[in-house]
């Protein structure tokens, strides 16, 4: 730490009403003044930009990062309550609204550029952040940032100055030197004169103070809230119902709607007749919304379809209002694509490699391939997966009078109040945005067009509207993880040493250094191809992480086993260099007994993916009985530089084991006739509590930079569960899901697998 | 006109008797601890309470529980400031994360545990393989059924029951 502080700029301010402020703003400005009046209630100081003191001595800390189940509100709360040195029972959180003042201003290269965050993720912000860097409106909860980065950078630094503001007026009014004031749970005590007052206290006298300019610190050894586990400020509300997610809302005369889009991507309406529908009781209005096949700024171009919504006076009569809806759509030809094709057209564009980029060429592949003793060659694919968020897309809002105000949980909220606003053509200010919990994110949330659905569907029926989207169109109408194809060919030399690694893929997106491996193999030229399609996409949990990760960690495990080495310590051999990557396997592997034999039908495979700043180690263990695969053990191991919030780290682990657990079984998203052919949980599939297995994470604090938490655990599942199912059969599993396949035989691979 | 009790307390309602108790629930009672997640049984989302037995509120129709006794997540804790056994349990184990599943997944431990005390293993997943939860939280729901139930739970990780 250190470098942030010439960037840091710490204000003070008196606030309407005789309030303090402290502001610790992240970039030059006087900031506290104006954000007050967004987020200070009447008898409460707005202490900085992220805490406020109330009479009663509670610390309310202002999280700018959305809480949709990953635990950030509460990790972040701990980082600032920490360095401010407050009683965690009096510390309570809210989310910030939605105001350029709150922006993660941290994601943009003024901020970024040398401060303590791995050269490798800088190239995260040209593309799966690029609104950032465009706009500098941001706000968003995505790239496992919320810890590392805002956490890091602005929590920590928010709750020293305050404490340092509050102990400079303390001595002030004590006329005690500063240096002889300790502070504990939110007190302020000078031991000599057994003085002890509340925080509370001196916050009209700290508005008078000229603040630090760089307040300390503390070190590990000193934390007392960093790094232990606290309970989930969030959690009793999830467990009575009292919670409120977006579609909980209830504003007074609402009305619902729900809502069919163009089933082909970028389909319009043709036809019409919604006579039928008109008649169920009930039913209030029947609306078009035109379809908007703009450039979105992290996804590329997007085929957003027409869509036609029905208003009534609840869910369930819109439900039967749009079912009896006469509708055609005109699809513009995209209604004759299919998976199969586009898997198709991804092998003709690898092959010819026309325009191919490159993500790493070093050394000679060439040579390597002239003098290779053995070549190994091997092809991947994964498809189009959906979200699945537990909560179908929706939101609530009211359009009149030049003024939107909406309801929503998303990933992204200043993101997303300007694509309201422009979708109605106003400024950002005339839209309100309240953001709420979400019922599941996993990148799906960042993408706004259900928030612009239902603001276009609001001002057509000037009530407010709750836009409820069916199960089925949850799946149907999602940002889907891209499908993949990549090819691999690998070469052994004469010292029976990986010469060469070659890689070609289809469509580059984020993180950059996805594709990219640790192992110390000489020869390496790692690219991609661009095979476009109209199927829209978008962030999935680590993001290109999950499908890169599953083909590299596959790949190398084939060329450990041309080599007939032990896939573990092949990889230690390669990552000899590599001291944390070592550790991480080593851990995983010594605690999951990598060395014990198992039974026949049994199986162990291992994986390690850095992603986020994090690197993880997964063995996985299997049985496969019959064809049938039982998944009984995942062990991890876990190295982020310093556990936050530990068993919060272990949840999001566990989270991401399942989740792409769930993927890597039975995840698939098929294109018939331009369409998803899925439409709910019997045909797209998600993992079940008697398919889940036993979880053990195993934490390494090794002390470099904080790295995140939400996706880092999904990437290395898959290509640990494919290694052992090869371990127990010596079946190789290269395109998933694994229901695909019938492990009775040992099947030979092909492109009628999948 | 529809007559039923939710949570102790009896409603009469007018509303189309084939409207899923669910949208009943959520629009005409206001109580929205009880979600939406499929429409057609497959999640469990929706799980509450008819006579003391898990089901399904979003293919249930109205016109099916009139007259019957229905409990929601509002209702589960035995009283004002008491929580039910498992929604302690939920806490200790910090079980939710998103936790818009969390109400379903508590109907349904709810439910398991009144008709059996001490499910195994297997009783267990048979009773909440109904119920998904996306931010995959099986294994620390499975702990913390265990704990209600009495039953130590073996954590490999702790080495310890």
């Amino acid at each position: 730490m250190g470098k942030w502080t010439r960037r840091a700029f710490i204000t003070t301010g008196v606030v309407a009403g005789g309030g303090f402020a402290v502001g610790v703003a992240l970039r030059p400005g006087h900031r506290a003044p104006e954000l007050a009046s967004l987020v200070a209630e009447e008898g409460e100081s707005l202490v900085n930009v992220w805490v406020k003191l109330d009479q009663n001595n509670v610390t309310t800390v202002i999280v700018p990062h959305s809480e949709m189940g990953q635990g950030a509100q509460t990790v972040l709360a701990q980082m600032l309550a920490d360095e401010m040195d407050a009683d965690w029972d009096l510390v309570r959180f809210e989310e910030a609204p939605p105001s350029p003042e709150y922006a993660n201003y941290l994601l943009g290269y003024g901020i970024i550029g040398d401060a303590e965050v791995p050269k490798a993720l800088v190239p995260t912000f040209d593309g799966l952040m690029l609104q950032v860097a465009k706009s500098m409106a941001m706000q968003i909860t995505g790239g496992s940032l919320s810890i590392r980065s805002t956490g890091q950078y602005g929590m920590r630094i928010a709750g020293a100055a305050a404490r340092e503001v509050l102990v400079e007026a303390a001595a002030d009014t004590w006329q005690v030197p500063a240096a002889e004031i300790q502070t504990e749970a939110s007190h302020l005590i000078h031991a000599a004169s057994n003085r002890r007052a509340p925080y509370a206290e001196f916050a009209p006298v700290a508005a008078q103070m000229s603040p630090p300019s760089t307040p300390n610190l503390k070190t590990v050894d000193d934390f007392k809230i960093i790094g232990h586990d606290v309970q989930r400020l969030d959690i009793p509300s999830k467990v009575d119902g009292s919670a409120q997610f977006a579609m909980d809302v209830q504003v007074p005369g609402m009305v619902y709607a729900t809502v069919q889009r163009s089933p082909v991507f970028g389909g319009e309406i043709a036809s019409l007749d919604d006579s039928a529908a008109r008649k169920v009781p009930g039913v209030i209005d029947v609306v078009k919304v035109a379809g908007s096949k703009g450039e979105n700024a992290f996804s590329g171009k997007q085929n957003i379809g027409g869509s036609v919504a029905v208003v009534a006076e609840g869910y369930w009569q819109a439900k039967q209002g749009l079912a009896a809806l006469a509708v055609e759509w005109k699809n513009f030809g995209q209604d004759a694509m299919g998976s199969e094709e586009i898997f198709a057209q991804f092998d003709r564009d690898i092959t010819a490699a026309v325009d191919r980029g490159n993500d790493r060429v070093q050394g000679d592949v060439k040579a390597a391939l002239e003098n290779a003793a053995q070549v190994v060659e091997a092809e991947y694919r994964v498809p189009y997966l959906a979200h699945a968020c537990m909560e179908p897309m929706n939101a609530t809002a009211h359009v009149r009078d030049g003024q939107c105000e909406i309801w929503i949980g998303c990933q992204n909220p200043l993101g997303f109040r300007d694509a309201v606003a422009t979708a109605l053509g106003f400024e950002p200010e005339q839209v309100t945005l309240h953001n709420h919990f979400m019922g599941g994110g996993f990148g799906r949330r960042s993408n706004p067009d259900y928030a612009v659905q239902a603001a276009l569907v609001a001002a057509q029926v000037q009530r407010p509207v709750q836009l409820i989207w069916s199960r089925e169109e949850d799946i149907r109408q999602d940002h889907y993880r891209p499908a993949v194809r990549s090819r691999f060919r690998g070469t052994i030399d004469a010292n029976g040493d990986v010469a060469s690694w070659e890689n070609t893929y289809v469509d580059k997106h984020e993180p950059a250094e996805a594709p990219l491996i640790p192992y110390a193999v000489g020869s390496q030229d790692i690219g991609y191809v661009a095979s476009p399609t109209n199927i829209p996409f978008g962030p999935w949990r680590s993001v290109d992480h999950t499908q890169h990760g599953f083909f590299t960690e596959s790949f190398i495990d084939e060329l450990a086993a041309a080599k007939d080495v032990d896939p573990y310590e092949f990889r230690a051999q390669l990552l000899r260099d590599k001291p944390r990557h070592l550790a991480v396997l080593n851990k995983a592997a010594e605690k999951a007994g990598w060395d014990q034999p198992l039974a026949p039908g049994r199986g162990r495979g291992i994986a390690l993916q850095e992603s986020f700043g994090t690197l993880v180690a997964e063995v996985v263990e299997v049985t496969v009985t019959g064809g049938d695969v039982k998944v009984d053990r995942v062990v991890a191991a876990v190295d982020p530089g310093l556990a936050v919030s530990p068993d919060g780290l272990k949840a999001q682990i566990e989270s991401g084991i399942i989740y792409g657990l769930s993927a890597a079984m039975f995840g698939e998203v098929t294109i018939e006739n331009g369409a998803v052919a899925q439409s709910n949980f019997h045909d797209y599939q998600i993992l079940r509590m008697n398919d889940a297995p036993l979880i053990e994470t195993h934490v390494i604090n090794s002390g470099a930079a904080v790295g995140g938490a939400g996706e880092p655990g999904t990437p290395a599942v898959a290509p640990a569960l494919a290694n052992a199912i090869y371990n127990a059969t010596g079946s190789r599993v290269r395109q998933l899901p694994l229901k695909n396949y019938d492990l009775k035989f040992r099947i030979e691979e092909s492109d009628e697998v999948a | 006109m529809i007559r039923l009790t939710v949570n102790g307390k009896e409603r009469e309602l007018d509303v189309d008797p084939q409207t899923p108790l669910l949208w009943v629930l959520r629009e005409q009672l206001r109580l929205t601890g009880t979600k939406f997640g499929c429409g057609m049984a497959l999640c469990g989302a929706c799980t509450v309470h008819v006579n003391g037995t898990a089901q399904r509120s979003c293919v249930t129709p109205l016109a099916a529980v009139q007259g019957q006794q229905i409990t929601t997540i509002e209702g589960l804790a035995p009283g004002e400031d008491e929580l039910h056994p498992l929604q302690q349990a939920w806490i200790d184990e910090q079980v939710p994360q998103c936790g818009y599943c969390q109400s379903g997944q508590l109907m349904s431990a709810a439910s398991l545990l009144a008709s059996n005390a001490n499910p195994s293993d297997e009783e267990i997943n048979a009773a909440m393989q109904g119920n998904i939860c996306r931010c995959g939280m099986y294994g620390r729901i499975k702990k913390a059924i265990n704990r209600v139930a009495g039953v130590g739970y073996f954590d490999p990780a702790r080495g310890e029951v």
